[in-house]
């Protein structure tokens, strides 16, 4: 009696199963929505007909669509699409072109840049464009403060009457001219205004929603806002009266946020997006042995090192922090952990950005050289340290972990015993900021594309406490450093900079490690993605075949 | 009964107090200034400065955490200082997400969980009851992560039949109501969509589900054995009822009440737990909002969110406990 109860109870429960099974196949053959059988599909199969959409997957949620608010590159890749700039970074560099100005001229002095206006450009509300919008931007930039408008007083120095603030006045000369007067010149002011956090927003749409401008944001870029679902995918369209004829080239683009790696590259390769940021190097060769996928590469404006902190013994001898670079297997490292696609760093500066000295000579990898180094310093017998391990992936340092156990096991080679400690991300900066480790690694994404903001920004002595995290001070740095942020003449200020490195170099408070190439990858019919090195990517010309 | 429920529900007030201060002041035991981490690398000192002001980090922490309770009192569960939303706006989306998907898992666990208790004690040392507590033990186990993303590979992507991350196509995305898709689509008629909006839910429904469902097969299983040895089922069977009426009717009900209690555990447990599942899935659920909001030193997203999630919790055993009532009769409230 029991048996047959048991084969009818099974039988049912494998119906049942079965029965879930069917319903669920008959839903995805003929709906056909999320299973994009084929690349030349977009996934969008059906009634919707010939309309281009492009799934973005990446690991984050925007903070904000009002890009002056925020300061993370999740928000600007979307922003960067719903608004432009004045002037734009080149197509894959930060060289400036053209952008809603169709034309600058800087004073001899430097203190006034008069721009024109392109003509005829509309607000996805209809606002028309012209000098008084700028001005109306400006005005509400500069009348806020540190809280809302962060990057602003970053770039140009504070808001309002401060001290510090460059932008002396903003005028419009006429419909379409504005002219900007300065208190002191600042050489990278035009890279600054291509910044996305600049991106022109229509005043009457400011005006209008107040507070909520960062859910409802309207500017004249090449894609309208549609629609966000928070921590889940937001949604823009093709703006009909663009200025640029003939884009943007597809009918809508969805950003949608899947913070896993592996899920994300799963979501790909199932056809779900079509794009996806954020891929891990070691998925770089399956990515490329896949016939229905491509690797896009980013062209590098980031690096990766090891910071030491200067005020901690025995760091505070330069002998000591020269050791350490001839200690580190660099090239070893870029091989193992970047697989390669990461160029080995010998300046705190990318090789991109002009300025970059390339007469400098790496510290080459060298133990014996290096413990000859440190017994010049006294200890010939090496000494015990704590090396910071960053906990989470960057573009720029793929895995911290790894690399921190490479370093370990070099300096092992020289007698240096390293302890790997790791803590939360926000608790790591904190503590590499109070200069409690000994030596850590970090690393830095250029915003602009100058020089100024990595060689001043991480190692002058005015940014201790905040991103020089290694306390390094030197007076001749700092005094070239401070010339070249207000020198007009781009030759002087590049040797400058050059100057800049050698001392750095000597002083060694880095070991610089790499600057990588961070990866993307997308379906084979994605034509004309151009990934941009700031790492917020223009997407009007890119088309789905 | 109604005294019961007043008492208990009274009860709950030194609970989710007692709550909010052990939250608050480990939020701030830790390091990471929020002003800091919310600007950015790139930020100013001055900037911080200006943000720690204007968020009021500045005051001692007695009164942060007055001036967080007053809020309380009066309905207002602070402003996320990330997206500068009142939390209360933002955190409904995100609370019917995980709670459908919680729903969702639970549903295939007690299904699937009690029958495979129930199957294994009845013919206990069968070759199902021994399969059965094998796949529960590894089931119990499985780390999450792995299970997801080899679910993921298998159904999505060899096998092309289900999608791998989120809650619809977002091509064609559901025109939210109440944020519970599964409703939303069944109010319009959106049948198209409410399959999409299934099978979406199958692969972290069931990652969800896995450990919930292996933990009530075995506290099933190990209840009904005992209930099965006592004399009220030896009598019923010698009676000469079938055996299966006497397994699902007589024996279960006494059985019941400790996987109830697991039940109801876990579902509290799903609702606050569910951060890998939300991770791999791409899944918009609370567990990652407060997640991210730890990353992000986001105090009062942090605060509210785990008070809201407590608050569930506890309604659910709230709820378990009367409906031991229904269970069985001779437990009375008093």
């Amino acid at each position: 009696m029991g048996n047959r109860k048991i084969f009818s109870l099974a039988f049912l429960l494998l119906l049942l199963t079965l029965l879930l099974f069917a319903c669920n196949n008959d839903d995805s053959a003929d709906s056909g929505t999320d299973t994009g059988t084929d690349s030349g599909d977009t996934g969008d199969s059906g009634d919707s007909g010939e309309e281009k959409v492009l799934v973005f997957g990446r690991g984050g949620d925007s903070v904000s669509l009002d890009p002056i608010t925020v300061t993370d590159g999740e928000s600007f890749k979307v922003t960067k699409n719903i608004f432009d700039t004045l002037i734009n970074f080149g197509e894959q560099d930060t060289e400036i072109e053209p952008g809603l100005a169709t034309d600058w001229e800087a004073a001899e002095d430097g203190l006034t840049y008069t721009l024109t206006l392109r003509e005829g450009v509309m607000f996805h509300d209809g606002t028309e464009f012209n000098a008084d919008a700028v001005v109306a931007n400006f005005e509400r930039w500069a009348g806020g403060d540190a809280d809302q408008f962060p990057y602003y007083g970053s770039m140009f120095g504070g808001f309002g009457d401060e001290d510090g603030h460059v932008i002396e006045s903003v005028t419009a000369t006429g419909d379409y001219e504005v002219e900007f007067k300065l208190k002191r010149p600042q050489a990278p002011f035009l890279k600054n205004l291509a910044m996305s956090p600049f991106g022109i927003a229509s005043p009457t749409a400011v005006e209008a929603a107040g507070d909520s401008f960062g859910d409802n944001p309207v500017g004249t870029g090449p894609f309208t806002f549609v629609d966000w679902s928070r921590n889940d995918s937001v949604t823009i369209e093709k703006f009909d009266d663009y200025w640029i004829e003939d884009e943007p080239k597809l009918d809508r683009v969805i950003f949608r946020s899947i913070p896993d790696n592996s899920a994300r590259l799963n979501a790909l390769l199932s056809g779900e997006i079509d794009l996806a940021d954020g891929i891990t190097p070691s998925d770089g060769a399956t990515i490329e042995g896949d016939d229905n996928l491509q690797l896009f590469e980013r062209p590098s404006m980031n690096v990766g090192y090891l910071g030491m902190t200067v005020t901690r013994e025995p760091f505070d001898d330069p002998l000591v922090r020269q050791a350490m670079n001839h200690a580190i297997d660099k090239q070893a490292i870029v091989d193992a952990f970047f697989e390669g696609r990461a160029e080995v760093a010998k300046n705190p500066i990318p090789p991109v950005i002009s300025g970059y000295n390339d007469n400098i000579e790496g510290y080459e990898y060298d133990p014996d050289r290096a413990r000859e180094l440190l017994a010049e310093a006294g200890l010939p017998d090496g000494f015990d340290m704590e090396l910071y391990a960053m906990p989470v992936p960057r573009p720029y340092m793929p895995d911290g972990q790894k690399v921190a156990e490479a370093i370990q096991s070099n300096l092992a080679d020289i007698g240096v015993n390293a302890e790997i400690v790791s803590f939360e991300w926000a608790t790591y900066l904190e503590k590499a900021a109070n200069g409690e480790a000994d030596a850590f690694l970090l690393g830095w994404t250029g915003d602009n594309g100058d020089a100024d903001n990595f060689l001043y920004v991480l190692l002058d002595q005015d940014n201790i406490g905040s991103n020089n995290y290694t306390y390094y001070e030197n007076q001749a740095l700092h005094d070239l450093l401070i010339a070249a942020q207000t020198e007009v003449d781009e030759d002087v200020r590049n040797d400058l900079y050059m100057q800049a490195q050698e001392i750095i170099h000597e002083d060694a408070p880095w070991v610089p490690l790499a600057h990588s190439t961070p990866l993307l990858a997308g379906g084979s019919n994605v034509v004309d993605f151009k990934p941009h090195p700031t790492g917020s990517d223009k997407l009007s010309a890119v088309d789905l075949e | 009964m109604l005294h019961y429920i007043g008492r208990r529900l009274l009860q709950l007030i030194p609970v989710l107090l007692g709550m909010t201060f052990i939250v608050f002041m480990i939020i701030r035991a830790i390091p990471g200034d929020p002003a800091q981490v919310i600007l950015g690398q790139q930020a100013s000192e001055e900037a911080v400065k200006a943000l720690r002001t204007s968020l009021g980090l500045d005051n001692p922490w007695y009164i942060q955490y007055f001036d967080y309770l007053k809020g309380l009192i009066t309905g207002d569960l602070g402003q996320s200082l990330r997206t500068r939303t009142p939390v209360v706006d933002e955190v409904w989306p995100y609370l019917a997400a995980t709670i459908e998907l919680s729903v969702f898992a639970i549903i295939i666990a007690v299904i699937i969980g009690i029958n495979a208790g129930i199957i294994s004690a009845w013919f206990q040392n069968s070759w199902f009851d021994y399969a059965a507590m094998v796949i529960a033990l590894v089931g119990v186990s499985m780390p999450i992560f792995w299970l997801g993303l080899m679910n993921q590979w298998i159904f999505s992507i060899e096998l092309g039949i289900l999608p791998t991350t989120g809650r619809e196509n977002v091509r064609d995305p559901v025109e939210t109501i109440t944020n519970f898709y599964v409703i939303d689509t069944l109010i319009q008629g959106e049948f198209n969509q409410l399959s999409t909006v299934l099978r979406h839910l199958v692969l972290p429904g069931t990652a969800l589900a896995t450990i919930p469902m292996a933990i009530i097969a075995r506290m099933t299983r190990s209840s009904m054995l005992e209930v099965m040895r006592s004399d009220y089922v030896r009598t019923a069977r010698s009676k000469g009822l079938k055996m299966f009426w006497v397994v699902y009717k007589h024996a279960l009900k006494n059985a019941i009440i400790p996987v109830l209690t697991i039940i109801g555990l876990q579902m509290g447990l799903l609702l606050g737990g569910a951060i890998l599942t939300e991770t791999i899935f791409g899944w918009p659920g609370i567990g990652r909002y407060i997640y991210d909001a730890i990353g992000f030193r986001d105090y009062p997203v942090i605060q509210s969110g785990i008070l809201i999630v407590a608050f569930i919790f506890v309604m659910i055993n709230l709820f378990v406990d009367l409906l031991y009532g229904l269970v069985d009769p001779r437990i009375k409230y008093d």
